[in-house]
């Protein structure tokens, strides 16, 4: 009653109609808008704008020709390749550990959701690095290979006459990928099953329905979104990880180098309307993600909303 | 199909939910589990449900005399209703109510027109026939309730568990859905088992009611048993309004102290009084709003609250106000000694908790 007085007497004063309590000095209120606006165009919009600048300084020609170049090319089908199988073995053990966690209870349980932050707590060097020490030439994998009993002497010897390898090979940057990017989906996950509770999977169970019938016509359905989120998410970083992936590569030229590594080695040679129209090339990956997500979320949004509203 | 479940126990860590609990519910009867927040009452029908499991050889659980002990709850026969409903948010109401039928096994599954039918039959049951292509969001509270029991009731369950069915709606509603469901279970005479907080609903509703106390039965009997002969004096608090009284110590050594409890509604007000087994009280406040009409006292002896329930029509032959001296006197006390329990009939005159000898009464 109180507000509505105000704001009525506001209105007739030829003032915004908010209640007085709410409404802060005007310089106060200028002052912060322009202090985040100025850190979003400082950090975000000005280095977006700077990659697309350099990358077109040469005009629109150097451009495309930077494109077209074969190693680029490559790395760009490599980065994709990496995420086209880090993403779905993500969504798979994502979902497994999620389900496991939200849904059950067992000993051990806190040192699990631990274990799946810690990708996010190691450093991306660490991780390669880790990879490198088990599946190096020097490391167990190389041990494996030159080992004179092995356990499984039909593998070693097609492993070795294939001359598979993983590190500095493609299968390494998939390994690293996965790894850096475990978490995204997992973590999205959990909260969202945890609040849901059970209450559907035990009213299923009771009606007669299966675990896998359980899953697929009440878990899933009702986790769709927030999956789809954490997909998004997962593919973008498994496009754009560096670190882990620089130890693991090797960084041969149209063999093992993804766009991230490209973007470097050209930088690094002074070819930067290359380097700038490769991470262009990254940053429109990311902005086609960012619309995908926000698509998502308005789509939710609607959903929701019409929902509720009827 | 009667339930019987024999003897069981189930911990949960340190805590216990269920001590050596055994119960029978008859074959067709509504029966209320009644009982406080960690009674163990939803641990007890879980159990029964398959939903939980019962400590590793504890107990045993009968459907009709066939051991369902290790069925796992798919194969119980039992629907189960949710006190948050637990619909499936994704799917129609009709496709809520065919769940249980469309995730058969292919040999066992209706023909896609015979689950329509069952469907069609059922929203008719529930009173609800236009509204199978909403979705749960779209319905009330009460809807949606009326769907989770016709979900439950769509696979033919031999039992029906229902998990504090009305907890979640308001008074209105409750009190609406309450004469529905006992309507509908008298019809389907299928056997039916609710968990309750609210002694109000199970009296009301239930044919026979199991009070449930610190993962233990205290009784079982029909509303009136419990409500007129409690076992305990954990029945009397729990059913309904009591006056308690600590009557003086027991005079057998070692036996604690008495405990008497009178009904406000056994509780009668005099203007005057001139026997022997009045008590001396002060009003402290009227509530004449109401069916009944409800007043505050205190006793002028000792200073205790005491609480009477009386007709509106008496109520205003009194005339009351707050700061009146009047008598109380009791028509029916109920008196619990250390050892056991003891209940007495009496006229108005005979006896008050100023008078009774806890003596006597052993």
């Amino acid at each position: 009653m109180a507000a509505s007085a105000v704001s009525s007497l506001a209105r007739s004063a030829g003032v915004t109609a908010r209640p007085l309590a709410t409404r802060d000095a005007p310089w106060l209120r200028y002052t912060l808008t322009a202090v985040a606006l100025g850190f979003l165009a400082l950090f975000l919009v000005l280095p977006l704008v700077a990659v697309f600048a350099e990358a077109f300084r040469r005009g629109i020609g150097a451009y495309f020709a930077a494109l077209n170049d074969p190693d680029g090319l490559h790395a760009l089908k490599l980065t994709l390749l990496t995420a086209g199988l880090a993403v779905p073995a993500n969504l798979v053990f994502g979902v497994a550990a999620a389900w496991c966690i939200a849904k059950f209870t067992f000993p051990g349980k806190s040192l699990l959701i631990t274990l799946i932050d810690l990708p996010f707590a190691v450093s991306p060097v660490i991780s390669g690095l880790i990879y490198v020490l088990l599946f190096g030439a020097q490391g167990w994998y190389g041990l494996y290979l030159n080992a004179e009993n092995p356990w499984l002497p039909g593998l070693q010897a097609w492993l070795y006459e294939q001359d598979f390898k993983i590190i500095f090979a493609v299968p390494g940057i998939v390994l690293a990928t996965t790894f850096v990017t475990f978490p995204f989906i997992a973590r999205e996950l959990i909260p969202l099953m945890q609040t849901q509770g059970n209450d559907e999977e035990y009213a299923a169970i009771t009606l007669g329905a299966n675990g896998w019938q359980t899953f697929w016509k009440v878990t899933l359905p009702n986790i769709k979104w927030g999956l789809f989120y954490g997909v998004i998410l997962c593919n973008a970083r498994a496009m754009g990880e560096f670190g882990a992936v620089s130890v693991v590569s090797g960084h041969i030229r149209g063999e093992t180098n993804t766009l991230p590594l490209h973007v470097e080695i050209l930088y690094n040679e002074y070819q930067f309307v290359g380097a700038f129209a490769a991470a262009s090339i990254l940053a429109l990956l990311a902005l086609v993600t960012l619309v995908l997500k926000s698509l998502v979320e308005w789509a939710h949004a609607r959903r929701h909303a019409a929902s509720a509203a009827s | 199909m009667s339930i019987l479940a024999r003897n069981l126990t189930k911990t949960f860590g340190a805590y216990t939910a269920l001590r050596d609990v055994s119960v029978e519910i008859p074959e067709g009867r509504l029966v209320a589990l009644l009982g406080p927040s960690g009674s163990g009452k939803t641990t007890l029908l879980r159990i029964i449900a398959g939903l939980e499991f019962a400590d590793p050889g504890s107990g045993r659980i009968d459907f009709h005399g066939a051991d369902v002990t290790d069925v796992p709850a798919g194969k119980r026969g039992v629907g189960f209703v949710f006190q948050h409903y637990a619909l499936f948010k994704h799917m129609t109401v009709a496709e809520n109510i065919a769940f249980g039928l469309t995730v058969r096994p292919r040999a066992e599954r209706p023909d896609r027109a015979a689950i329509d039918a069952r469907v069609k039959e059922l929203l008719k049951l529930i009173q609800l026939d236009d509204l199978g292509a909403r979705y749960p969001a779209q319905l009330s509270g009460g809807q949606r309730q009326r769907i989770a029991l016709a979900r439950a009731l769509a696979v033919q369950p031999k039992v029906l568990l229902l998990d504090e069915p009305f907890g979640a709606l308001d008074a209105r509603v409750r009190k609406e859905l309450r004469r529905w469901l006992r309507h509908f279970q008298r019809e389907i005479g299928v056997t039916t088992l609710f968990v309750t907080h609210d002694q109000e609903e199970a009296l009301e509703l239930a044919d026979e009611v199991v009070v449930m106390n610190n993962a233990k039965i205290e009784q079982v009997g029909t509303p009136q048993e419990v409500y007129d002969r409690p076992a305990s004096p954990f029945v009397i608090e729990f059913l309904g309004n009591v006056n308690r009284f600590a009557t003086k110590a027991n005079p057998l050594p070692g036996a604690g102290s008495d405990v008497l409890y009178v009904r406000p509604h056994d509780v009668d007000i005099l203007r005057e009084y001139h026997g022997e087994h009045g008590v001396r009280v002060r009003v402290q406040h009227v509530f004449s709003a109401g069916n009944t009409g409800r007043v505050a006292l205190i006793r002028v002896d000792n200073g205790d609250p005491l609480d009477a329930e009386l007709s509106r029509v008496r109520l205003a032959e009194l005339n009351l106000s707050a700061g009146d001296d009047a008598w109380v006197v009791f028509r029916h006390i109920r008196l619990f000694p250390a050892g056991g329990f003891t209940e007495r009939d009496v006229a108005a005159e005979d006896a008050s908790p100023a008078v009774a000898d806890p003596g006597q009464g052993i």
